[in-house]
């Protein structure tokens, strides 16, 4: 125990000598709430340990059992394991791991901190998040002898996606890599260069040991080229988010109405934003009723204002109809109602989400029905990419559209996480399955009920004799797909059929001509161009696309826009060496040379379909041959339908 | 005008926030009410929480008979006070076979406490019910949700826990399922002596410091606090300036020798003091490192 540093700052001097005076600046400390996260064995328990240590929150019967518990199941050897003060589970310390979110408290003499240390692994990611909605700032550990990694990146987008707005980047275990600046310079800007890419618009790095104390409570010898501050420090005086929440429009969802006779009805709830005052107008929503305040109750008396994250009992000048749900806000800026949404989805249940089945929806004091449609996309936590997907597994996090079944009284969770928030609980088994984020509102469900009644997309294909479907060309540059495609529109024109050639080169001059060749521009391109192709179905047409689109997750995409059995997936199967061979363009050529990048089979991957719906080996059949096997192919499955 | 809430202003929003969500969604909630200082700060919670309303739900203390006479005075008084009704369960079998903390151990916690907890819920129906605990406590208790769901035959179970984000809570369950709420799990032993002191609240006396008849018996110092306590032989009750910690059955609560009289005085020595609360209780001690876990999957609150 020699190395452990003596606690810095325990105010026990004042206690002693004059508890009224410790009593006093105790009453008036603010309260940080923070977690810790990062990758498994960063040190996230030893870290908060350390902090409960130093802030003398153990206590010696605790430190006693603590030493013995190291001992015998420690990974620290001969000395104190602190995560065995937080890894509270029996399952946990047979482990030797986090599996739920623990919440510890000390304080300091500046400020009350709740900690929520959080898990690693990736199969606990739902109580990482269960940790991170109530916080203001989180630390993400980094090992410093392993540097960033794919945990590290999911942890950063976990916080960023809940909305938590101070980080700080602890780089742990220096101690283990003699305090090496230049590898902290380095972790540092690896770092920077992926919180920009999730848009993460600051953090603050610390060089630390969790285990032996450095930087924690005061700056370390071993790191004089360090010139931030330490750890508690910094959490002492990071700002507190309250006054941003009070500046914001009143909203108070109303949790419970309090009637004990007839002469009084008060509607209780907590302000989730803004300032109230008697006098006040307001506006009861969803049904935009509008009253004045008349007095806001408590037990020690009336109060002449009250604030964000007060609880507290409002009455009203008039009697309007007000109950639990609904939202009371300033009438000069109430918030929006509505009942279809795109939201962000952290799935959380074993079971996967079932697109179009109910579930209830929990927001604020609101609970609805609610269906979840088929995600728009997925996203790869641990490399941000967005894929297709029909569903969500537990702990996938995806892109969304709700539509709840009674209009919600609701703000985008960034300005508002009260009224942006939300819970999924499944019907029947009464378990929290999702939280979720909502985005904004979707005004198209008038506009879809407006035009499928008479002529939908049944009646435009049934007007043209013909089925929709999308044939899908993809293989690398030079395959034959744009000649492949042409041929079969003309067949398809000479048959009768209403048809469309989506040309790739087009779209990028008109509707895509925003768009570059980054990842995220490429996914956009195709996601619009699904988009394009799924209006010129519902308009009854054959759609026939000629894109290289070498990664599957876009082709799923677009897929997963589609009804089932309308996207047709044609792969023109031609091995690179014969495409080079072909160099139509002289692409290929260019791109050897380096002076092409990213291009398709040279310095980026084409990944093949799995199961494609037709197959065309290119080195067996002519396009000519190819384009009659396809024709042939989609007009027989489908006429016999018509 | 924009002000900066103390802590101890947003854990009391906190707290009657998860109060008023269990009265709108809960069927038949009740209030676990063990006359301790968490119970007391509970207490004065749902009262403001309500008011002008008296809370919406009774008070129900799970009886071991064991309590110390203080305890019982307090109990009755604040029921009163707080205009609630009181609801007393005590385990008729536990109160059949004589079962008492000198001569049966372990057996008269699960049995009193444990047993007669489970019984007197499915006996009222209750679906949900408040408890005072914190999560500072004890390192089962630090993972605890706030709204903690229990199956029909009152088990928890630690791995499987309901995700729990912001401040919404998931109060749906099945018939016969039930939950656990505790409203004041965010708070620490200096917060509650120090809500205590701002709001006084009233709690039992045996938190000061008096003379007081005691014995020492395997490490503890025990109250005589009646004339069931059999003295071993040899063994003479002596008067000493104790106070408690903690309260439980006076013949499972330690005292400590203090001089601790008035409030700031019990916190003072509270935060200069080097042994845990709980400490004082011999519960915890029973099954190792993960004693409180094993409990509370069993029933224990």
């Amino acid at each position: 125990m020699s190395d452990i540093a003596e606690p810095v700052y325990q105010t026990e001097a004042l206690i002693a000598e004059d508890i009224d005076a410790y009593l006093e600046q105790h009453q008036h400390k603010s309260m940080l709430r923070f977690i810790t996260c990062g990758s498994v064995d960063d040190g996230k328990s030893t870290l908060i340990g350390r902090l409960l240590y130093d802030s003398k929150m153990i206590f010696e019967d605790q430190l006693a059992a603590l030493e013995a518990d190291s001992k015998r199941v420690g990974t620290q050897g001969q000395e104190i394991d602190f995560a065995l003060l937080v890894d509270g589970l029996a399952a946990e310390r047979e482990q030797g791991i986090t599996i739920d979110v623990a919440y510890r408290f000390f304080t300091t003499e500046k400020r009350k901190f709740i900690v929520a240390d959080t898990p690693g692994h990736e199969q606990y990611t739902r109580n990482m998040v269960t940790g991170a909605s109530t916080a203001d700032l989180a630390v993400i550990l980094i090992d410093a002898r392993k540097g960033v990694l794919t945990q590290t990146r999911r942890h950063s987008y976990l916080a960023q996606l809940v909305g938590i707005r101070h980080i700080v980047l602890a780089v742990n275990k220096m101690d283990l890599v003699d305090y090496d600046q230049v590898l902290f310079d380095a972790i540092v800007k690896d770092y920077a260069e992926f919180a920009r890419g999730i848009g993460i618009k600051s953090f603050v790095p610390m060089p630390i040991s969790g285990f032996k104390g450095d930087n924690i409570t005061a700056l370390s010898p071993n790191t004089p080229w360090y010139k931030g501050p330490t750890l508690i420090d910094y959490l002492e005086t990071v700002e507190v988010d309250n006054s941003a929440a009070q500046a914001k429009p009143f909203r108070l969802p109303v949790q419970w109405v309090n009637r004990p006779n007839l002469d009084f009805r008060g509607f209780a709830g907590l302000i989730a934003s803004g300032t109230v005052k008697p006098g006040d107008q307001i506006r009861v929503l969803p049904s935009g009723k509008t009253s004045t305040v008349s007095r806001i109750v408590t037990l020690d008396g009336d109060l002449d204002q009250a604030v964000a994250s007060q609880s507290v009992t409002l009455c009203f000048d008039d009697e309007i109809d007000c109950s639990r749900g609904d939202v009371i806000a300033t009438s000069a800026s109430p918030a929006q109602v509505a009942d279809q949404f795109e939201a962000t989805v952290v799935w959380m249940s074993d079971e996967a989400l079932k697109p179009g089945r109910a579930y209830w929806l929990k927001i604020g004091t609101q609970t609805v029905s609610a269906t979840v449609q088929a995600p728009k996309y997925e996203i790869n936590v641990n490399s941000l990419e967005q894929l297709a997907a029909k569903t969500l597994e537990l702990n996938a996090i995806g892109v969304a559209e709700i539509t709840t079944d009674k209009p919600v009284v609701f703000e985008p969770y960034g300005d508002n996480r009260t009224l942006g928030g939300f819970i999924l609980i499944d019907k029947i088994s009464n378990s929290t399955v999702a939280a979720g984020m909502l985005h904004f509102s979707l005004r198209r469900a008038q506009n879809v009920h407006w035009q499928a009644v008479d002529i939908g997309r049944e009646a435009h294909a049934a007007q043209k004799g013909q089925r929709p479907a999308v044939l899908w060309f993809t293989g690398l540059s030079g395959s034959g797909k744009s000649t492949i495609a042409n041929i079969v529109e003309k067949k398809l024109f000479a048959q009768g059929r209403h048809s469309f050639l989506l040309d790739g080169d087009n779209i990028r001059h008109g509707l895509n001509k925003d768009l570059g060749f980054t990842e995220a521009d490429r996914i956009e391109n195709i996601r619009r161009v699904g988009e394009v192709t799924k209006l010129m179905t519902d308009a009854g047409l054959i759609v026939i696309t000629a894109f290289i689109s070498p990664f599957r997750a876009e082709r799923d995409m677009v897929r997963a826009m589609l009804p089932d059995g309308e996207f047709i997936e044609v792969f023109v199967d031609t091995p690179l060496a014969e495409a080079e061979k072909r160099d139509v363009k002289g692409l290929y050529k260019k791109a050897r040379a380096g002076e092409l990048k990213n291009f398709t089979g040279i310095d980026s991957p084409y990944e093949a379909p799995e199961r494609p719906e037709i197959r065309i080996d290119t080195t067996k059949v002519t396009p000519e041959e190819a384009a009659d096997l396809i024709v042939e192919r989609i007009l027989g499955v489908w006429s016999p339908d018509l | 005008m924009t002000r900066t809430l103390t802590h101890l202003e947003r854990l009391e929003a906190e707290s009657i926030h998860i109060m008023r969500e269990v009265v709108a969604e809960a069927e038949k909630p009740v209030m676990l009410y063990s006359v301790g200082k968490d119970s007391a700060v509970m207490l004065h919670l749902a009262r403001k929480a309500f008011y002008p309303s008296p809370p919406p739900f009774p008070l129900l203390h799970v009886d071991t008979t064991w309590k110390f006479k203080a305890m019982y005075e307090l109990r009755d008084r604040m029921a009163k006070e707080s205009g609630m009704e009181l609801l007393v369960y005590q385990n008729p079998e536990a109160k059949e076979r004589g079962i008492n903390p000198f001569d049966h151990g372990p057996l008269h916690t699960d049995m009193w406490k444990t047993e007669g907890l489970k019984q007197a819920l499915n006996l009222h129906g209750f679906d949900v019910a408040f408890g005072g605990a914190r999560r500072d406590e004890e390192k089962s208790r630090a993972k605890e949700r706030i709204f903690s769901f229990r199956t029909a035959s009152h088990g928890w179970d630690p791995k499987n826990q309901r995700p729990e984000l912001w401040n919404l809570y998931n109060a749906k369950k099945a018939k016969g399922e039930s939950i656990r709420c505790f409203p004041i799990s965010n708070w620490t032993e200096l917060d509650i002596w120090q809500y205590i002191q701002l709001n006084d609240v009233p709690i039992v006396p045996l938190y000061f410091s008096a003379p007081r008849p005691t014995v020492e018996r395997d490490g503890l110092l025990l109250m005589v606090d009646d004339e069931r306590f059999p003295l071993q032989p040899g063994e003479v009750p002596v008067e000493r300036s104790i106070r408690f910690r903690t309260l439980g059955c006076y013949p499972l609560t330690g005292a400590v020798e203090s001089e601790a009289a008035t409030l700031p005085e019990v916190i003072q020595e509270m935060l200069l003091t080097t042994t845990s609360e709980r400490q004082g209780r011999a519960i915890d001690k029973d099954a190792g490192g993960a004693g409180m876990e094993k409990k509370k999957q069993e029933g224990y609150f």
